[in-house]
């Protein structure tokens, strides 16, 4: 059962008003000190971890941040993220491999690619609330996957394969792994203070205004619907960046970019992580990655595994990781 | 041969019944998450996956007792419901004050979980299921040939359809089901046992589910993913149909399930998108849904 009180913010409802997740007043020093503490260990990382497997994980990580800014704060739930994050896939990698463009050009074409799929089925999903915007997002998403089995240029079930990685800046060739890692982790850093800079900007703090009562918000003026859409441009924008980039990664876009499996574990890793919380997402999108590189050789018992890990976050552990820790050193990170 | 748009009338007939067969699934599956969703406010992502439980409890019983079709159609609903009430009563319950999203996730990892281990044990390829030697063969109906077991799943699944119409519409229990979805501290008030109402109606819902799972096992193979990419399509056909009425779940389902039947004689690439499209289209024009009212 939920403590009373203090929530696993975004989702909880009832008479009593939820007070705001764990967001206390002198936020920007008080997560100072562990900003610098993730910079730090992430870029000293290499040293002792697989750097391949860093890659994925912050190109994972910097999908949940995206997504956290649509449900932490705006308080939707999508399940179909993936659309955003595998159309980036195969648009970076048909720009890098078929027409030769730069690493920079063909991650900003995807981009471009996830902003523009974003508004068409914000336009759409935005038309619902709560339980039809979750069931509207996954069948537009499904579409999509049915739409890239079937394209001639995402090559079907093999996939784009082969995704030259080119040069950063014109001049710094990407086939060396630490000039990958490190292009890598200033995207991701790039993307995540974003994603921090928009949460606590006037703009996110009307989002979380419309999470907690939209009506209130409604009579207040503000246009609720637009508010919402660009939030939802915005995610699957970042969304876009985290696919584009995983495609020059590991050279390869392919159906489980955009299959729903990946919409499902975007949503573990945040609610794992915590949502709503700033770090929540990274160490989510850490954990599940991990998950999936060990569980691997065990064949189908990953799926198994974070169904349990699903099932034991909403029935007992709504903060998630990020959370409890916050609420145990009362402070918001 | 005859031809109706220059199609020959084989073909469209053929994939008409196919697409009656596939509307008569969408409408027990998106009857059952309709039903579920009137009273427990909660999304059954696992519906699929209990779908699919409901074809292996059928080859089950076959496998290992030796209990063909007929037996299976009672047992294996009959299972899942008790099944559904155990998840009902022991975990489910815990997230009603809770928002609805809650429990979208928790029964969406309750799907990766029955799904992943069926898998695991039977991989995916899946495994024949014989049609029962009564509705073997077929009949000709001068412009089409009519397999027996296929008109049973539709004249079945109607039957099945009508009566949950009728025990929510026209009896008691019917009627204190609609006045709970209503108003469920006031119904309660009046002295009627409101948490026991909403365990038989999970049940019963996720006992449609395991029905029409039994139903599909001679039609495809019982397979572990069966119920994952149809749950999907389910979705959009309750999109469309708004969750607020039960006729207009069946109408919606085998009219959906028709459509693409057409579509795939007439335009077979967009066979497998055509319901979301229409979802999207419906969307624009009428967002809660044709029968669905506007919150």
């Amino acid at each position: 059962m939920s403590a009373p009180g203090v929530s696993g913010p975004v989702v909880e409802q009832g008479p009593a008003a939820t007070p705001p997740p764990v967001a206390a007043a002198p936020q920007h020093f008080s997560q100072l000190v562990p900003m610098l503490a993730m910079v730090v260990l992430l870029a000293l990382a290499p040293l002792v971890v697989y750097p391949v497997f860093l890659m994925k994980a912050l190109c994972f990580a910097l999908f949940a941040c995206a997504f956290n800014l649509l449900i932490g704060y705006a308080g939707l739930l999508s399940f179909g993220h993936a659309l955003f994050f595998g159309a980036a896939a195969y648009a970076t990698a048909h720009a890098a491999a078929a027409w030769g463009l730069p690493f920079e050009v063909s991650v900003l074409f995807g981009t471009a690619v996830a902003a523009v799929l974003g508004l068409v089925v914000g336009l759409l999903a935005i038309r619902r609330q709560g339980i039809y915007f979750a069931m509207i997002t996954l069948a537009l998403a499904q579409m999509f996957y049915f739409f890239c089995l079937r394209a001639p240029f995402t090559g079907g079930e093999n996939g784009v394969q082969g995704v030259p990685r080119g040069q950063v800046l014109g001049f710094i060739s990407l086939d060396g792994t630490l000039a990958m890692y490190f292009t890598v982790l200033a995207i991701f850093l790039g993307g995540f203070f974003l994603t921090h800079r928009i949460v606590h900007s006037p703009f996110g703090q009307v989002l979380k205004g419309i999470r907690e009562n939209e009506p209130r918000a409604i009579s207040l003026g503000y246009k609720v619907d637009q508010y919402k859409l660009i939030a939802f441009v915005l995610s699957a924008t970042l969304s876009g960046v985290a696919g584009g980039t995983k495609s020059i990664v590991f050279q390869l876009a392919s159906l489980t970019d955009v299959h729903w499996n990946l919409s499902g574990e975007v949503i573990l890793m945040v609610l794992l992580g915590g949502l709503g919380t700033v770090f929540g997402p990274v160490v989510g999108a850490f954990v599940v990655v991990s998950l999936d590189h060990y569980l691997a050789q065990f064949g189908g018992w990953v799926t198994v595994v974070e169904g349990f890990i699903f099932v034991l976050c909403v029935l007992t552990f709504r903060r998630g990781i990020v959370g409890e820790l916050a609420r145990a050193l009362h402070r918001p990170l | 041969m005859t031809t109706i748009f220059g199609v020959p009338v084989q073909g469209l007939s053929g994939q008409l019944l196919l697409g009656l067969i596939n509307g008569s699934f969408y409408a027990l599956l998106s009857l059952g998450l309709a039903i579920i969703f009137g009273l427990l406010n909660v999304i059954n992502f696992c519906h699929g996956a209990l779908y699919m439980a409901g074809a292996f409890v059928a080859w089950f019983l076959l496998q290992y007792l030796g209990l063909g079709y007929w037996w299976a159609l009672a047992l294996a609903p009959a299972l899942v419901a008790i099944f559904g009430v155990v998840i009902e009563r022991t975990m489910l319950r815990r997230l009603y004050r809770l928002d609805p999203l809650y429990g979208l996730l928790f029964t969406f990892g309750l799907g990766l979980i029955i799904q992943g281990l069926f898998r695991n044990r039977f991989g995916s390829s899946g495994e024949p299921y014989a049609i029962p030697a009564a509705l073997t063969g077929g009949r000709n109906l001068g412009f089409m040939f009519l397999p027996n077991y296929r008109a049973w799943v539709i004249i079945f699944s109607m039957i099945l359809c009508f009566l949950c119409w009728y025990v929510t519409e026209r009896t008691r229990f019917g009627s204190y089901l609609r006045a709970a979805t209503e108003n469920p501290v006031l119904v309660q008030a009046f002295g009627i046992n409101v948490p026991l109402m909403i365990t038989l109606t999970y049940a019963l819902g996720v006992g449609l589910a395991a029905v029409a799972g039994v139903m599909a096992a001679p039609i495809y193979r019982v397979n572990p993913l069966m119920g994952s990419d149809l749950i999907i399509v389910v979705f959009a056909v309750v999109v469309i149909g708004g969750m607020g009425s039960i006729l207009g779940s069946i109408v919606t389902g085998f009219g959906l399930g028709v459509i693409e039947g057409l579509t795939k004689v007439f335009y077979p690439e967009a066979s497998s998108t055509v319901i979301f499209v229409i979802m999207a289209i419906v969307l624009m024009i009428r967002p809660a849904g044709l029968f669905g009212r506007a919150q």
